[in-house]
């Protein structure tokens, strides 16, 4: 009977004993006998931990589109990059993995200082001076801003960019039941937001727009600053963690609230989750702030602590009154991210952003020497992800390149609906999206367009 | 019990060498210094203003702070050693089962082609993925009683917010806008929050003398503008809600739906089940019930699973078996859509499958038993001093209060947390649920030894002595950990929430 519980036979005996019970059963006297289980739950028995490890490997070794196996050019918001040994072995320590929330300061100032260099890391990428202490993850980040951001214009018109990720603006849609805010979805034109579309609407109250498209192009945030002052309305700005670092922040773009996906920042790809989410705002919505914030101050000797402040914004206090209802957090992915930016330094993440954004260059260059493969979008310079089109649907293509040890990319029709406004429906069956990182090498990409032009053909 | 064993649950031994303040990552920061390597690709770097447009690039890059990899290595573990954890001891925490976390799971999470898998990878490169989530939504609804199950949300409270859209979308198919959804006093504070984030208003409900729902003041707020009613069972004041039958009869009458708040299911698993009670959608805590480490407050992972009738609204795209054996995704008729960026903290559910098929169905009943063993025998030991809120049996954990001990000493509940500290064992929660006064709420888990819940014992009782001999001794506590009491009045009114906003 293999498990984690201490107690012999014995002491079993000797406690039941002291509540003068008879048996175990009647500890559970108060559940009405005919509700009770009976027979035991219809499952395997427990096995012990080296039979369930070696069930696990089965199960693992059957993914074969996993990183070891499949080279890896997929992004579209999740990212093959490098997490040293050293991020690793720091935030596996069981003494930030096994631990909880933070409510007893006094012995929890390792998680509250981890926190609070978290906050100060992301509030100087994305140059606002508050981050919250993580949110699940970037769609819930996203959905969260959007919840302030209505709750601060006071108007339930949302525009939502369709450079936005499309399964987090699925999951905005999903919680728009709830809340009734009204979501406005609006297109890309030539990689960027179709403002213009919208120009005078007045029931906006909220602009949501990305720093970069998941298409790998370049928002125009100037513009979507100035239809925010011409509205009234707060700009939240969707930005990526490591592109952040080389271009102007969020925040010197206008930007009221800005949201990501720290996923990029030490997590590994893990089959899209646990994640990062990532969110920072202005001093003026502090007081709207969703989920934990952690304050410096001092204990009672006078010596520096740390604490989660303004705790009257959350739901245990606030209950049905509180704009948001998160309790936990992804504090673990938030301490791993201020170890890897702390392993990656100044220098190294911008290398890192630069990298990605050159060998994603070289990448789109390589392929679209193919006879038939071509930018989705000519002539508009991307980021870290870059869009194609090739003369077979995306989703054969990456069934042949699998064949051939790749994990090419990712469909566009397995990630938008039809009738998307971020792109033209004629291309979306054979668009694929395709990423590469800093861990890229010369010679993969040339195999990777050798093996392309092969499948082609 | 076994004499002179000593407790291994007691973290009183733990070293913390000197009373220095840790400096921050950016106080360490020399510029230059550099502790990244990165691979060699072959592929040059060009110039970031030849590739976009120059008005988009910043000045300078963002300044993160430079340290070697030493002196980072040296930093973080300097701070875990500022940390109380379950690793650590005795975590006895109430509402948040701080069970040990087995380590297998953290390898099991950890191994290649599980972690290096692209969520967009296709289903026939994941076919490992869909068949480790197809299993556990097995198990979760075997375990829970209920048909089918959504993997997708990250946390509790996003459960319960899937949960209640379930709830609404139910409703709405059957063209029926209801407007209420009933919570007892007693419940978790996301409950009624959600609930608002869902667009219904909340009605609360009291709880009787036992402990219990008020079943007449329930049947009072009962009609056809309830969509439902969210209950913890047992519930937070540790009792078992043995009017569940009644309620649900009363709540379906009305056309209403039964919520389960799952955060206590670790009482009840192989013994009763929420479908058997006659609930419709509950959520789990995988993190409380199912062992995954809380991780300093997350991730966690909040699987809601559904009876029959809610199925076709379930969450989408979902991973599901084919009629060949083989794994697919599949999106239920009239899905609410997605709640997740991708597919749920899916490492996460993997560890939870892990401690599953460690301990089995036999296993799972196994930890109820002694998870509330463990609960009755603290309650009747330390009932001298700190008298249970309800005096009978309880389930997996115990509320007591420290009312008589305030009026005699004028100790408070939070200062008997505090000076638990400095007795090696972390504080349980205070001052909830809110219905009860000076609450202290002890769950100690099936983990922890009786020669630890004894050493946790003896320390309460020489606290509560102490209260009375020397009541200033326990106010002051605690002395012996890094820090003392810290001001939180001044962290909220001078905020400083990062290096950057000091003075």
């Amino acid at each position: 009977m293999p498990d984690y519980m201490p107690h012999t036979e014995a002491e079993i005996e000797s406690m039941l004993a002291f509540l003068d019970l008879a048996s175990i059963d009647e500890l559970f006297d108060a559940i009405p006998k005919a509700l009770q289980v009976t027979g035991g739950l219809a499952m395997a028995d427990g096995a012990p931990e080296p039979d369930v490890a070696f069930e696990m490997q089965r199960i693992a070794a059957a993914n074969r589109g996993a990183a070891s196996r499949l080279v890896c050019f997929a992004g579209a918001g999740a990212y093959d990059h490098e997490v040293p040994s050293v991020v690793r072995a720091l935030a596996g320590r069981g003494e930030f993995v096994t631990a909880y929330t933070p409510y007893q300061p006094e012995v929890a100032q390792g998680m509250l200082q981890a926190i609070f260099e978290f906050q100060t890391l992301i509030s100087r990428l994305y140059g606002l001076p508050i981050s919250n202490a993580s949110l699940y993850d970037g769609a819930a980040s996203v959905t969260e801003a959007i919840n302030l951001a209505v709750a601060s214009s006071k108007r339930q018109g949302v525009l939502l960019s369709t450079g936005v990720h499309p399964t987090w603006r699925s999951v905005v849609k999903t919680f728009a039941r709830g809340t009734g805010h009204e979501i406005i979805e609006v297109g890309l034109v030539d990689g960027r937001t179709d403002l213009a579309s919208v120009a005078g609407r007045e029931d906006i109250g909220t602009v949501v727009v990305p720093q970069t498209t998941f298409l790998g192009t370049l928002d125009d945030l100037s513009a979507a600053r100035a239809l925010c002052d011409q509205l009234g309305a707060v700009m939240v700005v969707v930005s990526d963690p490591v592109l952040a670092s080389v271009l102007k922040s969020p925040g010197a773009m206008g930007a009221d609230v800005a949201v990501g996906e720290g996923q990029p920042l030490g997590t590994a790809l893990s089959f899209g989750g646990p994640y990062l989410g990532l969110f920072a705002c202005s001093a003026a919505q502090v007081r709207r702030l969703p989920g934990r914030l952690v304050g410096e101050t001092l204990d009672e000797e006078g010596r520096r602590a740390y604490v989660t402040t303004l705790r009257a914004r959350e739901q245990d206090i606030r209950r049905e009154k509180a704009t948001s209802n998160v309790c936990s957090n992804q504090t673990l992915m938030a301490v791993t991210a201020a170890i890897q930016l702390g392993w990656l330094g100044t220098s190294g993440l911008a290398e890192v952003a630069a990298r990605c954004i050159s060998s994603t260059r070289h990448l789109a260059e390589a392929v679209t020497a193919i006879d038939g493969v071509e930018l989705l979008l000519e002539g508009v310079p991307v980021a870290r992800d870059v869009a194609i089109t090739t003369p077979l649907a995306g989703e054969v293509l990456l069934e042949r390149l699998a064949d051939e040890g790749f994990l090419g990319g990712v469909a566009l029709s397995a990630l938008v609906e039809e009738g998307d406004g971020s792109v033209d429906p004629a291309l979306r069956e054979r668009t694929i999206v395709m990423s590469a990182t800093e861990r890229r090498t010369a010679d993969e990409v040339e195999r990777f367009t050798t093996a392309m032009a092969t499948v082609i053909r | 019990m076994t004499a002179g064993a000593a407790p291994g649950g007691r973290a009183s031994s733990a070293p913390l060498i000197g009373n220095d303040r840790e400096p921050t990552l950016f106080e360490m920061s020399v510029p230059g210094r550099t502790a990244y390597q990165l691979r060699t690709t072959g592929i040059p770097v060009r110039p970031l203003a030849e590739l976009l447009p120059a008005e988009l690039l910043a000045e300078s890059p963002t300044d993160i702070a430079e340290v070697s990899e030493r002196d980072l290595v040296a930093h973080f573990t300097r701070l875990s050693h500022r940390q109380f954890s379950v690793d650590l001891g005795a975590y006895p925490l109430g509402s948040c089962t701080m069970k040990y976390n087995p380590k297998l799971c953290d390898t099991i999470a950890a191994m290649p082609g599980l972690a290096d898998v692209h969520p967009a990878a296709p289903a026939s490169m994941t076919q490992g993925w869909l068949e480790l989530m197809v299993e556990l939504e097995d198990a979760l609804c075997e375990v829970t009683g209920m048909a089918a199950a959504t993997l997708q949300p990250s946390a509790g409270a996003a459960g319960e917010l899937t949960g209640l859209l379930l709830m609404a979308a139910y409703h709405e198919a059957n063209g029926d806008r209801r407007r209420r959804v009933l919570i007892p006093d007693s419940a978790h504070g996301t409950n009624p929050a959600s609930a608002a984030l869902s667009g219904y208003e909340v009605t609360t409900i009291p709880t009787d003398e036992r402990g219990l729902v008020d079943l007449a003041a329930l049947r009072e707020a009962l009609d056809a503008d309830v969509a439902g009613i969210m209950l913890t069972n047992p519930n937070t004041a540790g009792l078992f809600e043995e009017d569940i039958a009644e309620i649900a009869a009363a709540v379906h009458e009305v056309g209403g739906l039964l919520y389960y708040d799952g955060a206590n299911l670790n009482a009840i698993l192989g013994v009763v089940r929420p479908g058997d009670m006659g609930f419709d959608i509950i959520h789990m805590n995988l993190h409380k019930t199912f062992a995954t480490p809380h991780g300093g407050g997350g991730p966690g992972a909040g699987p809601v699973a559904v009876s029959q009738r809610v199925v076709d609204f379930l969450p989408g795209p979902k991973p599901t078996r084919l009629e060949d054996g083989t794994f697919g995704w599949s999106t239920p008729p009239r899905s609410i859509g997605r709640v997740h960026g991708w597919h749920g903290n899916t490492l996460v559910l993997a560890r939870a499958l892990t401690y599953i098929k460690v301990h089995g169905g036999d296993g799972l009943r196994r930890v109820a038993e002694r998870a509330v063993l463990n609960a009755n025998w603290l309650r009747r030991r330390i009932s001298e001093h700190y008298p249970a809120a309800h005096d009978r049996i309880c389930m997996h954990e115990v509320v007591v209060t420290g009312t008589a001990l305030k009026r005699a000493t004028g100790v408070r509940a939070i200062d008997v947390a505090k000076r638990l500290l400095e007795e090696g064992f972390h504080s349980p929660t205070v001052y909830f649920p809110l219905i009860i006064d000076e609450a202290l709420m002890f769950e100690p888990t099936e983990t922890e030894s009786l020669q630890t819940l004894e050493a946790l014992a003896e320390a309460l009782d020489r606290i509560a002595v102490e209260a009375h001999e020397h009541p200033d001794e326990v106010t002051a506590a605690p002395r012996t950990t890094p820090v003392r009491r810290v001001d939180e009045a001044r962290a909220a009114r001078t905020l400083i929430p990062t290096e950057d906003a000091r003075v």
